[in-house]
């Protein structure tokens, strides 16, 4: 009878896997079909990819998404940090909410909130725009990746460096924050990769000539999804997956450096 | 070296210290003892420098330490946990506070190296220190406090996190460090056993206050109150009335049991009439069948109430009267069969009268 349920849950699992990874697997395999048509398998080519790095446009959506994830996940590794401890160590209650409710919001909420905010201040529509608004729900992971190795760490560790003879300064350079790094860029890796995704929040405050990669294949798609679509999907897919397992590792191995 | 005056500190309504007053002299392993709660590593935070006192001093050499931040205080700490830092190795954990104080790099390597050999560690330095065990881990944590010579090291329950027989090797060792390197060592337990074994002088704390304050031996024979009698090793408490007293001898009645006549020591001092406490440590008592009572003894009948076998020891619990037990130590030293007794054995119990030591009951 166990054996029974065993297998059932075998297959339901399987079930979930294939409707999750089938439709990536599927851009995946398109992006080499030798076929302008997302319809039947022609043969191996490579060329979407070479058009891909013919067209400017995606050139430059391209360059403006890595200029606005680096950017946003740099500022949210400084204030998601200091947001992160203090969270763990001042224990104030509204301090939590107000960090993470950018990350609980819906998109749309936040991007149209960010939009009028923006016109309000008189903030152009453009890079700026975007890494502000990125930076915004971006802080929150940060603050969470850092919550999280905070509590894990010994606070005997901080008045013990300070015993031995720190200041307040060298015991947070010397042992908080090589302790907290590993948190801190694993948070930063999962903001890079939530910026270089991000289509909501950018669709609202992107102005003209701040086009994302997202935004970019979404006026693509509006016309037709072309193996060029795929090909960039496929990247996209490629970096982020990259930048998950990279994030993950330092969350690892985070965990193993503590007593 | 170290003075302690009159500090008290509240934690909102919960009186952690009330009023501490002592002092500590240069070399000396001096032990605060006392169950949870009872202000002991508060008081030891407060010389460390985390906790300030709402009132008092503590003067070091003279000078008042209160306000200093940890990192100025010349006062070194072992922490309970080790607090030995992760990410770095065994030599740079050692290498930390001579880094803070500027020595130079040559003189840092000389000196960790010397470090690793006073704790018997030579090899370490390269380890991280989730690859020790935990007694080669309290010893970097020894050595790490100890490198850059501080007056005074603190030590806050080191040895607790530790297995039976690794903590009787580190007892010995911290004794012949102490002795090796001459720096006062204040070091806070709450087992009894412990401060015996380590300290010069214990003082025995409860509820924010020190109850006494004395050398292990006096601790031990001459406990001032209930609570540190108790505290202190397995005590036998039995109340009294004075029904006679000279400078040198009292005689009691013990209620429900009967007279006994008890010798004073120096500093007791009880009037007719005044009840005690009459406090015998279980070893003291002699316990046979028959008894040939010695000059200076008492003895009482009784029957066994409960036996516990301990390997080298056997503990006999003896009512002597109607729910009155008494503790008493055999050594189990020989196979005299005829010294064992049973759960309902009659036996008789003698102790001398210089075995007993007087509490005063306010």
């Amino acid at each position: 009878m166990a054996r029974g349920r065993m297998n059932w849950l075998k297959l339901f699992s399987t079930a979930v896997f294939v409707f999750l990874y089938l439709p990536l697997l599927i851009v995946v395999v398109y992006s080499f079909n030798d076929s302008k048509l997302n319809a039947e398998w022609v043969g191996f080519t490579l060329k979407w990819y070479g058009v891909l790095f013919d067209d400017t446009e995606m050139l430059t959506a391209a360059r403006n998404s890595l200029l606005i994830a680096t950017f946003s996940a740099a500022v949210a590794a400084l204030l998601g940090t200091l947001a992160g401890m203090a969270m763990s160590r001042l224990r104030l209650r509204l301090l939590p909410a107000l960090v993470l409710a950018p990350v609980a919001m819906p998109d749309i909420l936040l991007g149209v909130s960010l939009l009028i905010l923006f016109i309000m201040l008189n903030i152009s529509l453009g890079l700026v725009s975007v890494i502000l608004a990125h930076i915004t729900f971006c802080i929150g992971y940060v603050a969470l990746s850092v919550q999280a190795r905070m509590g894990s760490m010994d606070d005997s560790l901080i008045e013990a460096a300070r015993d031995l003879g720190a200041s307040p300064w060298q015991a947070f350079s010397r042992i908080t924050l090589p302790l907290l790094a590993p948190g801190i860029i694993a948070g930063a890796l999962m903001a890079f990769t939530l910026s270089i995704d991000d289509f909501v929040v950018t669709f609202f405050t992107a102005g003209v000539g701040s086009s994302t990669l997202p935004l970019q294949i979404y006026s693509m798609v509006k016309i037709a999804v072309t193996p060029e679509v795929n090909a960039i999907s496929t990247l996209l897919m490629v970096v982020t997956l990259l930048l998950v397992t990279l994030a993950s590792r330092f969350n690892k191995h985070a965990l193993r450096g503590t007593i | 070296m170290l003075e302690i005056r009159g500090i008290s500190k509240k934690f909102g309504d919960f009186e952690a210290l009330k009023g501490v007053d002592l002092h500590i002299g240069a070399g000396e392993f001096f032990t605060l003892l006392g169950p949870s709660g009872c202000g002991k590593t508060t008081l030891l935070r407060m010389i460390a420098g985390f906790e300030a006192p709402d009132s008092g001093e503590i003067l070091l050499e003279g000078k008042d330490m209160v306000g200093t931040p940890p990192e100025q205080r010349p006062v070194h700490t072992v922490f309970q946990n080790y607090a030995l830092f992760p990410h770095m190795t065994v030599a740079q954990n050692i290498a930390f506070p001579l880094q803070m104080a500027r020595v130079q790099a040559d003189e840092i390597d000389a000196r960790v190296q010397q470090a690793l050999d006073n704790v018997h560690l030579p090899d370490k330095a390269g380890a991280y220190p989730a690859a020790l065990s935990g007694g080669q881990r309290q010893r970097i944590a020894i050595a790490r406090a100890l490198v850059k010579r501080p007056r005074l090291l603190l030590l806050d329950e080191p040895l607790s996190a530790l297995d039976a027989k690794m903590r009787e090797q580190m007892q010995i060792e911290l004794i012949n460090l102490q002795k090796e390197v001459g720096i006062t060592f204040i070091y806070v337990t709450h087992d009894q056993g412990e401060a015996l074994a380590l300290s010069h002088r214990i003082a025995v704390m409860n509820q924010g206050k020190i109850a006494q304050l004395d050398q292990p031996a006096q601790l031990y024979n001459h406990p001032n109150s209930r609570f540190v009698a108790d505290f202190i090793g397995q005590c036998n408490l039995l109340e009294a009335t004075v029904t006679d007293s000279d400078r040198h001898h009292a005689d009691l009645e013990l209620h429900h049991i009967g007279p006994v006549r008890v010798s004073l020591a120096p500093a007791v001092t009880v009037t007719k009439g005044q009840r005690c406490l009459l406090t015998l440590r279980p070893e003291k008592i002699r316990i046979a069948r028959n008894l040939h009572a010695l000059v200076d003894e008492t003895h009482f009948c009784g029957k066994i109430h409960d036996t516990l076998y301990l390997g080298d020891v056997t503990v006999y619990k003896v009512e002597l009267a109607q729910g009155i037990l008494l503790e008493a130590l055999l050594a189990n030293s020989g196979n005299h069969a005829s010294e064992r007794f049973a759960v309902g054995d009659s036996v008789e119990v003698a102790w001398n009268s210089s075995a007993g030591h007087l509490i005063a009951e306010p």
